[in-house]
């Protein structure tokens, strides 16, 4: 079976992984910008990782087979420098006209604080003024619930947000709910011992049904999985669910949410096959 | 402002939105070894600890796992939910006002240096 990725940092991985995750089915990955492992010091930093995420990233993806698309921003992780922030927020415009750049992303909350609240509202402005899809982060275990609650409040705060273009990533049991209802997608990452599993992603599908649900490795360069969306499709199977809702969970669903990106151009490999013969 | 979405109650029955998930038999018969595999683990996690002299009971994360394991024997749905928010920081839906923030179209906040 075909799928997609969603969220995964593939910078941190090796081309190993990439040729790994094409024998596993997977024909296009997104990844959103992250946090390096260390605080960047300059706003240069950042330009040369997103020619990284935007350029090379792109070539090495596509040896395999996989489309590489990619979203920009500077994680919460970083936001507390609230001065540099601006001066990437400044500077990812230049970028977002490059062809593989779905939107601003991950951006979020880490220790739910008041700059990096901030921080999340004017990458949120960003996105608006440049009629950008998001991509959102949740905080970590005991965090997550009230940082995914106030990243709520920000989003329903603002009018001006085409829910069906926000993505709210990293949801468990406590807080899928509260994302759904309020009609944004929501991502599960299957993580070990700190995110969901594959069998708890089942889980919540079966609790709430395969809209506006994506499911991912957010595979990076701590303890991760890359190949969990695979992982997550073999619980499927082996629980009796049918292919074709395996196939929108892991496929059209990715599709569906990437599908307003104006640099979203995706040619399906059954219809290259298509064209092929013909 | 909207209107803040009240916390969960965490008490709800256990339902699903799709028609077939796997009959409750055959979950039992594809995951027994697992949850005896489970028990043992945490069973033999709190005789580490009783061995290493014991956790003051007023640990709190000793507390927090005590509460978990009430839930488990919690005959309502919704476990893993409830076991989440006992391990969760509590929200305040007055946070904004706190952090002295405002809707998209008023002044930018005060950074905190």
């Amino acid at each position: 079976m075909y799928y997609f990725d969603p969220h995964i940092h593939m910078v941190s991985r090796t081309t190993d992984d990439y040729e790994q995750l094409a024998k596993m089915g997977c024909v296009g990955v997104s990844e959103p910008a992250f946090w390096a492992g260390f605080d960047r010091g300059s706003v240069d930093s950042f330009r040369d990782y997103f020619r990284q995420l935007t350029d090379f990233e792109k070539r090495r993806a596509q040896q395999y087979g996989i489309r590489h698309f990619t979203w920009l921003c500077i994680n919460a992780k970083e936001a507390e420098n609230v001065h540099l922030s601006r001066d990437v927020i400044a500077m990812i415009p230049e970028f977002l006209d490059q062809p593989t750049v779905l939107g601003i992303g991950e951006i979020g909350l880490n220790k739910n604080t008041p700059n990096e609240s901030i921080i999340f509202l004017e990458h949120v402005d960003l996105a608006v003024q440049h009629d950008q899809s998001i991509l959102i982060h949740t905080p970590h275990l005991e965090d997550k619930f009230q940082g995914t609650m106030m990243i709520l409040d920000m989003l329903c705060d603002d009018s001006r947000l085409d829910r069906n273009r926000v993505l709210v990533d990293h949801v468990e049991e406590h807080t899928v709910r509260h994302v759904i209802e309020e009609g944004f997608w929501a991502g599960m990452t299957l993580y070990p011992v700190s995110k969901c599993t594959p069998q708890r992603a089942v889980d919540i599908i079966e609790m709430y049904g395969p809209d506006r649900l994506l499911v991912n490795s957010a595979g990076d360069w701590g303890p991760s999985k890359p190949t969990a969306v695979p992982d997550f499709i073999l619980e499927m199977r082996r629980r009796g669910h049918s292919e074709s809702l395996i196939r929108r969970i892991v496929y059209d669903n990715p599709i569906e949410f990437f599908s307003p990106s104006r640099n979203f151009q995706f040619q399906a490999p059954d219809a290259l096959e298509e064209i092929i013969r013909t | 402002m909207t209107a803040k979405r009240l916390a969960p109650t965490g008490r709800r029955e256990g339902r699903s939105m799709l028609a077939t998930p796997m009959a409750a038999q055959a979950v039992l018969d594809r995951e027994f070894l697992e949850l005896r595999a489970k028990l043992l683990e945490l069973a033999a996690s709190f005789d580490r600890l009783d061995r290493g002299g014991g956790i003051s009971p007023d640990d709190r994360r000793l507390q927090l796992v005590r509460l978990g394991l009430k839930v488990l024997l919690d005959e309502t749905g919704d476990r893993a939910e409830q076991i989440q928010l006992i391990f969760s920081r509590p929200y305040d839906d007055d946070w904004q006002k706190e952090f002295g923030l405002m809707p998209p179209t008023s002044e930018p906040a005060p950074v905190q240096e």
